[in-house]
């Protein structure tokens, strides 16, 4: 059935001829050449990361943290940028998570089956697969121009959280979806209601999956460029956001604008930036690795 | 499941305990229902943000010049909004990044699902997902501060900001999807084909070109559209490695622009809102979104219609 394509070869089983031994050889390099493209990916990603810790080590102090940004690269800080994507992340937090919960908790417990429940699971996965900038000209357009928010920290909050509520809605479904049917049929036996059964056992069983995907959609949103630029986060401010309407800048906004510009000693604080960046990330997949290893509570 | 027992306890409602139970249930199914219109709403406002917002930007350049033109410089007299310079500098750069990513994303997908040890999986899994996180802009920095100067050691004609640096790094940013994608693609092909296989006597080899890859052959082409698709979106690390010169060339090793990075450079000046320039932005992110979008549903498409089940 494989090799119907060709004349299949002559049966020759001696081993050691020279027909098997080419096959052979070919696995072999074949098995080789995989092998080594994917040490070599992990070559490079060290190389790359190294390059970083290399230029920016040196830079990275408290001062780095605690001062604001400046002309002068070796009085520059990230603390209006650290403060900034709190500031906004926090907004992003307190609006995709509830809506991005309930929704996906909607679809997939309480939404009758049918042509409408599919034609939104489709809708919602090809909104995870739309660019992030194309979100930022929909939160220029709708946060900073038809609501007036302007270019303030709830504008690019919105934007951001509007950006990772498909993912969030998708990892909800499957996480949802992994709690056992028995639960549900005995909680409903016992005359609960559809929203008690979601509500007393099949949230409380899913949680740490859901959680596990939300922290990755939020450090996905933290990393996020593009869609703020859009929506007007400034590069260069000197002081931190007292309230939602405030301008701010963030961290990935400050690393952009350092490595832009000219002078060397920029690109090494753009690198010293990328270390805090993604010293936080990894902080927050570590977070989430370890509550995947922490199983939720397992019915079985 | 649930559509079965729906009002079975709700019927004998006598009780007010039941009674508070089922307006609960009605309100709160009224607030998730609003979350997930909410949700849906997103997909509508975009298209109509997009239509509205760009209608003045045709009214006065015309669909025809937009789509055939052959310039583009909308920021100095005399304008042109010519599309083609900008979405050729995306294919161009897209197009180089899949030469990258499809042999590593492939190559290291077959390694972990036909040849790794478990042990040697559970090492790269990780890097994999390492690899995934990394932000865009971070990639931006690889390119321009690491990737072209080392360019510009080898081939010494290369410009600052050029084509190539771009589409390596882009490369390196999907090649987690493919791979991830592939490998669970290649992963779902049941063992008992590989077996016959070597049954047969065929070698590793012949299994894994002749059995395993078409069996999978729609996952990894549709990891191959997706990954397609998000290089055409990515925006950071084209801007910062890509330059701003909007041009039709095959010459990697020169400046370009892409239409993500033209909406970059527009909104990083001090656009006045209503002006052309700003309309503009919503006439590229048509042609961005219009694009994404049909390799999504393609790639969906090719999933739901060729998948194969073993039984």
């Amino acid at each position: 059935m494989v090799m119907t394509s060709k004349q299949p070869p002559a049966p020759d089983l001696v081993r050691g001829s020279s027909e098997l031994r080419y096959r052979w050889t070919k696995t072999k390099i074949f098995r080789r050449t995989c092998r080594t493209v994917s040490y070599v990916l992990v070559v490079i990603v060290g190389y790359l990361l190294w390059g970083v810790l290399r230029d920016g080590w040196s830079w990275i102090s408290w001062d780095f943290v605690s001062q604001y940004a400046s002309r002068l690269p070796e009085r520059s800080g990230i603390k209006a940028a650290i403060l900034g994507s709190i500031w906004v992340i926090s907004i992003t937090i307190l609006f995709a998570i509830p809506v991005g919960v309930g929704a996906g908790t909607y679809i997939e417990e309480l939404m009758p089956e049918g042509k409408l429940k599919s034609f939104i699971a489709v809708n919602i996965q090809n909104l995870a697969g739309v660019p992030s900038i194309v979100y930022g000209i929909l939160g220029l357009a709708l946060f900073v121009r038809a609501l007036g928010f302007g270019n303030s920290v709830l504008s690019g909050g919105l934007t951001l959280g509007t950006l990772i509520l498909p993912i969030i809605i998708i990892v909800t479904r499957e996480s949802l979806r992994n709690v056992p049917v028995h639960i549900r049929q005995a909680a409903l036996a016992l005359g609960a209601t559809q929203w008690q059964t979601v509500k007393y056992h099949i949230l409380p069983t899913s949680f740490s999956g859901i959680l596990t995907g939300v922290i990755l959609a939020v450090s996905r949103a933290m990393g996020e460029t593009a869609p703020l630029i859009l929506v007007g986060a400034v590069a260069y401010i000197r002081y931190t956001p007292e309230s939602p309407m405030d301008s701010y800048t963030t961290m990935p906004i400050q690393i952009y604008n350092w490595v832009g510009k000219p002078k060397e000693d920029f690109h090494d604080l753009a690198a010293a930036g990328i270390i805090v960046l993604l010293t936080l990330m990894l902080l927050f997949n570590v977070v989430a690795i370890v509550l995947r290893h922490k199983k939720q509570k397992t019915y079985i | 499941m649930i559509g079965m027992s729906r009002d079975f306890s709700l019927t004998r409602s006598c009780d007010p305990s039941y009674r508070w139970a089922r307006h609960e249930q009605k309100l709160v199914k009224l607030v998730l229902w609003l979350c997930a219109l909410f949700s849906v709403g997103v997909t509508f406002g975009i298209v109509f943000i997009l239509v509205q917002e760009s209608r003045p930007f045709f009214s006065e350049v015309g669909l025809k010049n937009f789509l055939f033109g052959l310039h583009w410089a909308p920021l100095f007299e005399p304008r042109e909004f010519g599309v083609l310079p900008i979405l050729w500098g995306t294919l161009l750069v897209s197009l180089g990044a899949s030469v990258i990513s499809v042999p590593i994303g492939l190559g290291i997908a077959i390694f972990l699902s036909e040849f790794a040890w478990s042990s040697t999986r559970s090492f790269f899994k990780p890097v994999i997902e390492l690899l995934a996180g990394i932000p865009s802009v971070v990639f931006g920095y690889f390119a321009l501060i690491t990737i072209t100067p080392a360019l510009r050691m080898i081939i010494p004609s290369t410009e600052v900001f050029n084509a190539l640096s771009a589409a390596i790094v882009v490369g390196i940013m999907t090649i987690p999807m493919i791979s991830s994608l592939s490998d669970d693609a290649l992963r779902s092909v049941p063992r008992s084909l590989r077996e016959a296989g070597y049954a047969m006597g065929a070698t590793p080899f012949e299994v894994t070109l002749q059995v395993v890859l078409p069996a999978a052959i729609s996952g990894v082409i549709a990891s191959i559209i997706l990954a397609f698709s998000r290089a055409i979106g990515e925006t950071m690390a084209v801007t910062l490695a890509a330059g701003a010169t909007p041009k039709l060339t095959m010459n990697f090793l020169e400046s370009i622009q892409t239409m993500t990075s033209y909406i970059v450079q527009v909104s990083m000046g001090d656009t006045p809102h209503g002006s052309i320039e700003y309309h503009s932005l919503f006439a590229v992110a048509i042609i961005l979104f219009v694009i994404t979008l049909s390799f999504n549903i393609m790639a969906e498409w090719i999933l739901k219609k060729t998948r194969i089940t073993y039984g």
